[in-house]
């Protein structure tokens, strides 16, 4: 018997690079070498500063959804960083080998693509705004946790279970050649032998789970655990995009689930789900996947709705136009992205009435997306505009996003999408939806909520250059795709043939460069935001004139959130408070609080399930039943364990909120013209009281 | 409060504290069962699609299934299902573990009876019909389909098994109940998609 499966020594890159020096090689050496040595540089920093402690008892197993979002946004910013350096590697290569091989070998170029894809989805933007409704969402609603604490950690142990097979598959064996999708029969044995494509299986299916299960948490806690007078129609609407994404991931993530387990059964077990012998139908494959992957998309885009929806009403000053009208086209949105998904395969045979059915409930989705973008504009109407960073984002999203859609309402018409499916022109398309319709908005979250989480605002300075290097970034690295894909440009080519596409390579190349520019400056603003906290500081919580319950308390938040479950009588809860008068006032009386207990439960099932997925990619079976027995009996003695909570007493609530609002009383309020300089500690001037 | 939280067997007569503290946890078990239901809702659509288009010359289902073994499977896991309910009540208007045991264990019986007919028709197509999964794209489905309802009827199991030591060590308190009431919800769904199974592969598989 193997000891270590299908596994060899020559499956580590530095080996593989030691023996075939070739360019392409030596990159994927270099990068992961980066991965080994940022581990160790990681494991050495904790241990020198003697972090491992409160590493592990503050965060590791804490249970508090405002620490668990913190670390979902961690872990999607590594991930974040090796994605775009992904992306520049890759246009080197398509700006180089116009008529000529480039430096990467079609193979590596295949990986690349792969895993930019996987990563940005799945361990980008997922993580991404599953961090910031985590973190944002309980407080909006003003609950004191998820309704199931337990329950998140273990969803974040997953979803970074699966992000660590990514990161282990740059330096142990080559990672799937099959793209984001992993269509069959590409990804079936015959033609992708290796590992790489279980890889890719078992990154995303520990994901998956973790996702439905966060959907299921935070749908509970919207219909559950409201606060008193927190009616549906009084939530912040990105409660609302909250509770239709939670209700995506609940139905959508199944498919992708069912759809990698039978391709897994399919390349370990000689089954033919996907396979083209014996019945086998690649159709099956393509209608599951899409299945997931188009409510994916709304998944990914309507967390980010709700982003903008805050960021335009808090920056205009003004309460947001049309709330009802963005509640339903947000649930109008939600529906018909379940009736969509044939569109990303017009072309695979399908009768004409078929795709024009399909094209035209895609096209649908343009109205309530319309709705929104006119609510926003008319936001602003009238408003008074502060543009802070995260409105200098979302109007550049208002321009960019429809020139996206429009291109998508283009690609809905199934004759159009004939010609031009499968070329640069959808890779545009999709990038035009998703960067500044998603990550912009992400990057407008986090400074907008950060001061929030971390007691002290980003440094807007450089947050507005990292905007300026971004913003022309995207525009010229995608819109040269629009062009490239009219041309003729097809995706995924790792060589080309026709040297008019120069020009256009290169000008994207710049844009990627201006990107990882942007990123890099975004780095240098947290640094530089962390050295100058004490000036940036703002204790008394609410540094944007915020309207709705997340900024009522200190920042950092308490613990247990809010001492007293708050009193709402209206929309824009805090605002309202602020205006009355009620927004530092202390209860008649303060209560026990009841808060779960820490619990190492989550972190070790994750770690259960990266063994796990590592060793059933590698065949090593004896691991993968010890990891299967092992995650079980973590489960199982959970279930044992009876002392899960403890009681913060009243007395400590109420030293804690008097200390705040002592702080609060001598903290000057301070108009909004001073909002970006150092008066700002949190207290905001009410005109009119 | 009312009491009547949420639907399945409520507490509210015997055991207020519990109840209260019930409407979330199986609000979101619920949610959970929704969510396991979407994947056999996906399975049964493949199945439909495969059982017709995906025989490539093998065994069709007409060929395989056998009307008899069905019945007792189904009569074993229905009557499964009707047990749990008598535990349920148990669990409801009793202090004392014994009836609660007793009817858990018939449950764990009559689950454990289905496991091994359903086992025993496995066996049996695969070395009297040669019909193993990877023979077609149906027997694939059909495979994955039944036995994924065989591994949610084996986790049931081990859940029991979980929650009799459960009851020995804790007895019949707060935490517990509200484990046993979320367990009696995936039971009885399981029964549900047997029905489904039934009606839709075995039935209509040999249907003329």
């Amino acid at each position: 018997m193997n000891w270590l499966g299908i596994l060899e020594w020559h499956d580590i890159v530095f080996l593989r690079a030691w023996q075939h020096p070739s360019s392409s090689e030596l990159v994927a050496a270099g990068a992961g070498g980066i991965v080994v040595l940022g581990a160790l540089a990681a494991l050495l920093l904790i241990t020198a500063k003697h972090w491992w402690r409160p590493l592990w008892r503050d965060w590791l197993t804490s249970l508090d959804h405002k620490k668990i979002g913190i670390m979902y946004i961690v872990l999607a910013t590594v991930m974040l960083a090796r994605g775009i350096i992904e992306a520049n590697v890759m246009r080197l290569q398509q700006l180089l080998a116009v008529d000529a091989p480039g430096y990467l070998s079609h193979e590596h170029f295949a990986q690349l693509f792969s895993t930019h894809g996987t990563i940005m989805i799945f361990f980008v933007a997922m993580p991404l705004l599953t961090g910031i409704i985590n973190f944002v969402m309980p407080l909006q609603i003003g609950a004191r946790d998820v309704s199931f604490p337990l329950l998140n950690a273990v969803s974040l142990a997953l979803t970074a279970a699966g992000a660590a097979l990514l990161m282990v598959s740059l330096v142990i064996g080559k990672f799937s050649t099959g793209g984001w999708s992993g269509y069959p029969s590409f990804t079936e044995k015959p033609f992708s032998p290796g590992a790489g494509v279980d890889y890719w299986i078992w990154a995303l299916t520990p994901a998956s789970i973790g996702s439905t299960l966060t959907g299921l948490n935070f749908a509970v806690t919207i219909y559950k655990q409201r606060a008193p007078g927190m009616d549906l129609f009084r939530m912040p609407l990105f409660c609302w995009v909250s509770l239709c994404t939670s209700i995506l991931m609940i139905f959508a993530m199944a498919p992708l689930t069912l759809a990698t387990l039978m391709l897994a059964l399919d390349r370990y077990a000689g089954f033919h789900f996907f396979t083209n012998a014996a019945g086998g139908d690649v159709m099956n494959y393509a209608n599951l996947f899409w299945l997931f992957g188009h409510p994916e998309v709304y998944i990914l885009i309507l967390p980010a709705f709700g982003i903008w929806s805050e960021v335009f009403s808090t920056f205009s000053g003004k309460t947001l136009y049309g709330y009802t009208s963005l509640v339903y086209a947000t649930m109008a949105i939600a529906v018909l992205s379940f009736t969509v998904w044939l569109h990303h395969f017009f072309t695979m045979g399908q009768s004409a009435d078929v795709n024009a059915a399909f094209g035209m409930a895609t096209m649908l989705i343009g109205v309530p997306t319309g709705v929104k973008v006119y609510d926003w504009l008319l936001t602003m109407v009238f408003g008074r505009i502060r543009f802070r960073v995260p409105m200098l984002y979302a109007n550049y999203f208002l321009l960019t996003f429809v020139l996206g859609g429009v291109t998508g309402v283009l690609l809905a018409n199934p004759g159009v999408d004939f010609s031009v499916h499968n070329s640069l022109f959808l890779v545009a398309h999709f990038h035009n939806m998703l960067i500044p319709g998603t990550l912009f908005a992400m990057f407008a979250g986090f400074h907008f909520w950060f001061p929030k989480a971390m007691g002290f605002r980003l440094h807007e300075g450089l947050g507005q250059l990292a905007f300026w290097l971004l913003a022309p970034g995207f525009l010229l690295a995608f819109f040269p795709l629009y062009a490239l894909g009219l041309m003729g440009g097809m995706r995924r080519m790792a060589v080309w043939s026709d040297p008019s596409f120069t020009p256009w390579l290169a000008a994207a190349m710049l844009g990627a460069m201006l990107i990882l520019a942007g990123l890099c400056v975004l780095a240098l603003q947290l640094v530089v935001s962390i050295r100058q906290r004490e000036a940036l500081a703002v204790p008394v919580g609410d540094p944007w004139d915020g309207r709705s319950l997340e900024w009522a308390g200190p920042a950092p938040p308490f613990e247990w959130n809010f001492p007293v479950p708050p009193e709402v009588r209206s929309r824009d809860a805090f605002n309202d408070m602020k205006r009355d008068g009620r927004a530092h006032s202390a209860p008649e009386r303060y209560h026990d609080i009841v808060m779960p207990k820490n619990s190492a439960v989550a972190p070790l099932l994750g770690l259960g399930a990266a063994i796990c997925g590592f060793a059933v990619t590698w065949h090593i079976w004896w691991l993968t039943i010890a990891s299967l027995l092992g995650l079980m009996a973590v489960t199982v003695a959970r279930s044992f364990v009876t002392n899960v909570e403890k009681t913060i007493p009243a007395d400590e609530v109420e030293r804690m909120h008097r200390a705040w609002l002592d702080r609060a009383s001598a903290t000057p309020a301070i108009p909004r013209r001073l909002e970006a300089t150092t008066d700002n500690r949190g207290k905001a001037e009410v005109p009119g009281t | 409060m009312t009491d009547h939280h949420h639907p399945g067997l409520n507490l509210g007569h015997t055991d207020r504290s519990t109840h209260a503290a019930a409407e979330e946890m199986i609000f979101g078990f619920w949610i959970f069962l929704m969510s396991d239901m979407v994947l056999f809702a996906l399975l049964f659509a493949t199945y439909a699609a495969m059982s017709v288009h995906g025989v490539a010359g093998g065994p069709a289902p007409a060929d395989l299934f056998e009307l008899k073994s069905a019945l007792y499977q189904t009569l074993l896991l229905l009557t499964s299902s009707f047990t749990f309910g008598m535990a349920s009540l148990a669990l409801k208007y009793r202090k004392d573990t014994g009836r609660l045991l007793f009817w858990m264990g018939v449950t764990f019986l009559l689950g454990a009876g289905f496991l091994v007919l359903e086992a025993r028709d496995w066996v049996k197509m695969v070395t009297e019909h040669n019909a193993p999964p990877q023979r077609s794209g149906f027997l694939s489905i059909y495979y994955l389909l039944t036995g994924t309802h065989f591994a949610h009827v084996s986790a049931g199991m081990i859940w029991m098994a979980v929650m009799a030591v459960q009851l020995a060590v804790f007895g019949n308190d707060g935490p517990v109940k509200l484990r046993l009431m979320r367990l009696a919800l995936f039971w009885h769904m399981l029964d549900v998609v047997w029905i489904g199974i039934f009606t839709f592969v075995i039935l209509l598989g040999v249907a003329p």
